[in-house]
């Protein structure tokens, strides 16, 4: 496959290099590239608006930034990391990809991803769609009673919310509570099983930070800081992921 | 810390009893999807171990096929990053092409995704471009293989499976 060739425009600066190489204390090893093509040969994102990760890196190496932000590539890389680790250098170009991401006016970022950061700024359950505590608790707790009710043998289920001191807090992505409330138990049923010292809290419960996908660092850190107090709060000595 | 690796853990104290007998005749197949964020991202090969190893135990080893490439070297599915919400469905089937070939190519017509992102996007590329396989999350498979999946909990499982060990229910009193 022919690749289109880099026009280089006079003799310009990349701020994206800069900032990566300030950020990372290796530089992001971003000078290091062999040019050798594994990244984009086992990247799913190769081919898409006619760019793959190493011409991408190649035209911030040659400070080609304005063409880097018009392109809507660097929201269409996963930032997944596999071509790092498929690279005898390990380059750091997700870390590259979210720096571009972040260099775009903030409303001008895709308006999903963008609402759904504004939507979890705006409660401290931190839920991308935008269920409050209240919901939240409402739902787990009459999803179990109805569980109790007719599920023979699942009459001692709990789904404990704000339970001091418990081992693990879990987590919920926000699709469960708020559009498919009966996926949430099967995972009660298996804590309960294996006997776990389990709960949920109504403050940082959401699982999603969008704003980490936004490359908005001031609201993903705050994001995080929630739930991690959340956590602390109640006493728990696990965050625990369900997936 | 990931649920996947407490599912091990209480599978091999035998606090979870699972066991894949409901498909040794019927063979259903399955393959899994690692997810870029838990696996390759985070806590690296031995928590692909762990989900392979739960899998294994609840369809069964000889019923498990794998993708290539796997585990910290697997594709992303094209549903991390934001992708999902970036409003480029076109963009995003395109990538997720690479990933729809390789479930294909495992002849499996379950995937399980134990993510979110993963769920919606593999599920999303198997309607799209018509693989007909059935997405499904791994707490459905655990529940189903020890008998207490109930029926209002079985939305992404194929027509195969959507009656197979159902467990007794009660109307609900007023
Ligand atoms: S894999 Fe690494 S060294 Fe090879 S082309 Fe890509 S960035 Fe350069
Ligand atoms: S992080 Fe981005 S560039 Fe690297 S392999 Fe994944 S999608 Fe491709």
């Amino acid at each position: 496959m022919a690749e289109e060739a880099i026009k280089i425009s006079g003799k310009k600066k990349s701020m994206f290099i800069d900032k990566v190489k300030q950020l990372l204390p290796d530089g992001g090893n971003l000078n290091l590239c062999l040019t050798c093509g594994a990244c984009s040969s086992g990247c799913p994102a190769t081919g898409l608006e006619g760019m793959d990760p190493r011409k991408f890196l190649r035209m911030a190496a040659l400070g080609m930034d304005e063409e880097l932000l018009k392109s809507e590539w660097a929201w269409m890389c996963t930032m997944c990391q596999r071509c790092i680790y498929v690279c005898p250098m390990k380059i750091d170009i997700p870390q590259l990809v979210f720096n571009v991401r972040g260099s775009r006016p903030r409303d001008e970022r895709p308006k999903g991803i963008l609402g759904s950061c504004n939507m979890a700024l705006k409660h401290d359950t931190c839920s991308a769609m935008g269920a409050s505590e209240e919901d939240f608790k409402f739902v787990v707790e009459d999803v179990a009673e109805e569980v109790r009710n007719t599920q023979v043998g699942w009459e001692e289920l709990q789904a404990p919310v704000n339970k001091q001191g418990a081992m693990y807090f879990l987590n919920q992505n926000s699709r469960e509570p708020v559009t498919e409330p009966d996926e949430m138990v099967p995972l009660w049923k298996i804590l309960h099983l294996a006997g776990a010292d389990w709960t949920y809290g109504t403050k940082g419960w959401a699982a999603e930070n969008y704003c980490m996908f936004m490359a908005d660092t001031e609201s993903w850190k705050h994001i995080v800081e929630v739930k991690a107090k959340a956590v602390d709060d109640l006493g728990c000595k696990y965050w625990l992921n369900t997936e | 810390m990931s649920i996947i690796q407490l599912y091990a853990q209480w599978v091999r104290e035998g606090k979870l009893k699972v066991n894949s007998d409901w498909n040794k005749d019927l063979k259903v197949k399955f393959t899994v999807q690692d997810p870029c964020q838990l696996v390759r991202k985070s806590l690296g090969d031995p928590v692909a171990e762990d989900l392979r190893y739960v899998v294994k135990a609840v369809v069964g080893e000889e019923n498990f096929v794998d993708m290539t490439p796997n585990r910290s070297n697997n594709y992303c599915c094209g549903g991390g990053g934001g992708f999902l919400q970036s409003g480029l469905p076109e963009a995003r089937r395109e990538y997720g092409k690479l990933k729809f070939e390789q479930i294909m190519a495992t002849g499996a017509t379950y995937a399980i995704t134990p993510c979110h992102n993963c769920h919606a996007q593999i599920h999303d590329l198997s309607e799209h471009f018509e693989g007909h396989y059935h997405t499904v999350h791994l707490w459905t498979m655990i529940c189903l293989a020890m008998g207490i999946l109930g029926p209002n909990e079985r939305t992404y499982l194929g027509e195969d499976l959507a009656e197979l060990l159902m467990p007794e229910t009660r109307e609900a009193e007023e």
